[in-house]
């Protein structure tokens, strides 16, 4: 048993232990999950900073004939920062959740949902695409569980529901895309499937279809257009689950599952380029989405759509560009940079996000908010810095990142200037959010008697404030990736016409938005999302209206008519004819009966003679 | 003396005489006693090939055919007893014996 497996296995022990003995001692159960993702923190920072990387254990799993899957580990480069998120985050996750779910009725459930999410580090650890796909629906399964954790609220129940139906959509690219691979080499394992790649002994026909098709997997967990609907609705879940997973670690991983691919994608410039692009109109929608919401957790969420288009799009450009240049692995340390620096940042803002809403009881509505800063001042300092990383405000860590992309970015200049305005709107959206949330003057009692939250919550805070400030310094980073891989922007032009436009979203945000006490300039399609979700509801009615239909007409006849009442009339005719027979007269038998006797004697007579 | 034929001819008539009794007559104690008639055409049968058995107008060595007829006259006798018990159980429930009544095992 190598640390890699107890790090794997203990947030699982830990939850099955609360779900099975500690189901009535709710506070008890919250302690052993915090201090199993305490475990889990120290476990990895031993791991990655001393342990021996090379062998992390590994057992066959199946073995049919020629045919082998293992539960291996492997962790190197990009996943060393990857682990780091995922552990870290999720301990501060708990420390949080102790305070805010403190006295919630299901809190041994959610405890035991939260330590179920370790299954992430499943993904990361994974040496092969079928493991990571084992984990990948883990992440999903304890997705919808928390998601859904106030069931009795029936937006809540029907918000999970739709994450894990949405999801699938996308698994199901994904494991198309593994069927593909596997076909094409004869493989699941990363290494191999590398190595096959550099001896050229593949079936390429199909390549760009199975990266394609594995890039559905992202674009679903990771919630990229088109089925980025779930993330918003995702919402519904407690504040704490928002930022774990649907910021910081499980929708990462679909961009952690592209940089695992990274030579795959490489080698399929049509499915790269679609990649970029997905990216980058995710982005943009978003963006624009973001900019119109009122739901505190809803703007939150939106933004977190944005930059994962951007950290998608950042990946896209691994593949053949179209002046011959591969960029490879320069961009997708940049999408992946925006990732580890987004993690702390963004996680910061759904704690602080959390922290408010706990502090206003439960109000989510940026316009019942207001003139918190002078109520809350921890939290509104460290979700300003917050603010300011992501608006990509020099020297925070939202700035290094978000350059990064940009420099990969010029490689297209039709994705510069979409990535360029979509940072214009982050630094509006953000601003708008600050603006309504902590200045101005209080729009309802809830927020006149907000105070601040106990120091259990703070300290998450204050730790994420220091991720926030200095992630994107290379002593944060470096020892997962090299400095120099990451791209700088030549000269300072880029960071300037970034600061600036940064600069311009800030101030256009306070301008239009202070002192207001409501939306001064509603916008329809945007506040009602380009209403996709209505188009989505009639493209599923027409399609279910249509299976309905055909399956109706083949129950009904095929089913119902052919083959059950069928049956039944094939035995009743059979039955009337024979019925004639049974004339209840009893010479009749006595004479059918003699007829039978010499029939038989006949016959063995002829048989016989 | 009469020949095996006409004895052979006695014994297809009894038989022939019981059959039709069996298929025609309605009442059941009648049917039960053409039963008993075409027994006894068997057992008449039996005996006269018996009688006949040794070749040259001789009877045959061995008894095995009066045997048989022992046998059958036996059994016939227990069916009777038992024939006649159910008929009048039946009797008992229908109040009929004629068997154009007894029509309840009608399809």
């Amino acid at each position: 048993m190598t640390i890699a497996f107890i790090i794997l296995l203990l947030p699982l022990i830990a939850a099955a232990c609360n779900l099975v003995f500690l189901r009535k001692k709710a506070d008890f159960s919250a302690y052993v999950s915090t201090l199993s993702a305490a475990v889990c923190l120290v476990l990895t920072l031993g791991l990655i900073s001393k342990g021996n990387l090379n062998d992390l254990g590994s057992f066959n799993w199946i073995k049919i004939s020629n045919f082998e899957l293992n539960i291996g580990i492997e962790l190197q480069g990009l996943g060393l920062g990857m682990i780091l998120v995922v552990t870290l985050i999720g301990f501060l996750v708990h420390l949080f959740s102790l305070g805010y779910m403190g006295d919630d009725a299901g809190k041994s459930r959610y405890f035991s949902g939260l330590s179920l999410l370790f299954s992430m580090t499943g993904i990361v650890f994974a040496d092969n695409l079928a493991m990571m796909f084992i984990f990948w629906e883990l992440v999903g399964v304890s997705s919808y569980l928390l998601i859904g954790h106030w069931y009795h609220k029936n937006t809540a129940a029907e918000a999970a529901k739709k994450a894990f139906l949405v999801n699938r959509i996308g698994d199901f690219g994904f494991m198309i895309g593994i069927l593909l691979i596997w076909g094409a080499f004869g493989s699941v394992n990363f290494g191999e499937i590398q190595e096959s790649l550099n001896n050229g002994t593949y079936d390429k026909g199909l390549l760009n279809w199975s990266v394609f098709c594995i890039f559905c997997g992202a674009i679903g967990k990771s919630a990229q257009v088109p089925l980025h609907v779930w993330l918003p609705d995702a919402m519904e879940g407690p504040t704490p689950v928002s930022a774990l997973i649907h910021a910081a670690t499980m929708v990462a991983a679909g961009v952690f599952m592209l940089t695992k691919v990274l030579f795959l994608i490489e080698v399929a410039p049509t499915a790269a380029s679609v990649i970029q692009y997905v990216g980058a109109i995710t982005a943009l929608i978003a963006a624009l989405m973001a900019t119109q919401q009122n739901d505190i957790k809803k703007i939150l969420a939106y933004s977190t759509l944005s930059q994962l288009g951007y950290m998608i799009m950042a990946v896209g450009f691994a593949g053949l560009l179209s002046g011959g240049k591969v960029l490879g692995e320069e961009a997708s340390n940049a999408g992946f940079f925006h990732l580890y620096t987004h993690a702390f940042f963004k996680a910061l803002l759904f704690l602080g996000s959390g922290a408010i809403i706990y502090a206003c009881h439960h109000e989510q509505n940026i316009w019942k908010m207001g003139g918190l800063i002078g109520r809350m001042k921890v939290t509104s300092f460290t979700f300003l810095i917050a603010t300011a990383a992501l608006a990509g405000i020099y020297p925070l860590s939202g700035f290094y990142s978000k350059d990064a992309i940009m420099t990969i970015a010029a490689n297209n200049p039709v994705l510069l200037v979409i990535g360029s305005f979509v940072a214009f709107l982050t630094a509006f959206y953000m601003t708008r959010l600050c603006v309504v949330v902590f200045f101005g003057r209080a729009r309802s009692w809830s927020a006149e008697e907000a105070k601040e939250v106990p120091f259990l919550m703070l300290v998450p805070l204050l730790v994420l404030t220091v991720g926030a400030i200095f992630a994107g310094q290379s002593f944060s980073y470096g020892w997962f990736v090299a400095p120099g891989k990451i791209p700088h922007p030549d000269g300072a032009l880029l960071p300037i016409v970034l600061t600036l436009i940064g600069v311009a979203g800030i101030v256009s945000g306070f301008l239009l938005y202070r002192d207001r006490d409501k939306e001064p300039y509603p916008v329809r399609i945007l506040s009602n999302k380009f209403y996709l979700d209505e188009i989505y509801i009639i493209i599923v009615q027409i399609f279910q209206e249509l299976v309905a239909s055909v399956a109706q007409i083949i129950d009904r006849y095929l089913i119902d008519g052919l083959l059950v009442r069928g049956g039944a009339r094939l035995v009743t005719t059979i039955g009337s004819v024979l019925r004639g027979m049974q004339s209840g007269n009893l010479q009749g038998y006595a004479f059918l009966f003699g007829v039978g006797v010499i029939l038989v004697l006949y016959i063995i007579n002829a048989a016989i003679g | 003396m009469p020949t095996l034929n006409e004895y052979l001819l006695m014994g297809g008539l009894l038989f022939a005489i019981g059959l039709c009794g069996v298929m025609i007559r309605t009442n059941i104690i009648v049917i039960l006693m053409s039963l008993e008639m075409m027994l006894s055409a068997a057992n008449l049968t039996l005996v006269a090939f018996w009688r006949f058995g040794g070749g040259e107008g001789l009877p045959a060595q061995s008894y095995n055919a009066q045997v048989m007829v022992f046998f059958v006259i036996t059994v016939a006798a227990a069916e009777v007893a038992v024939g006649l018990a159910i008929i009048v159980a039946l009797f008992r429930s229908r109040q009929t014996v004629e068997v154009e009544e007894l029509r309840s095992m009608k399809g």
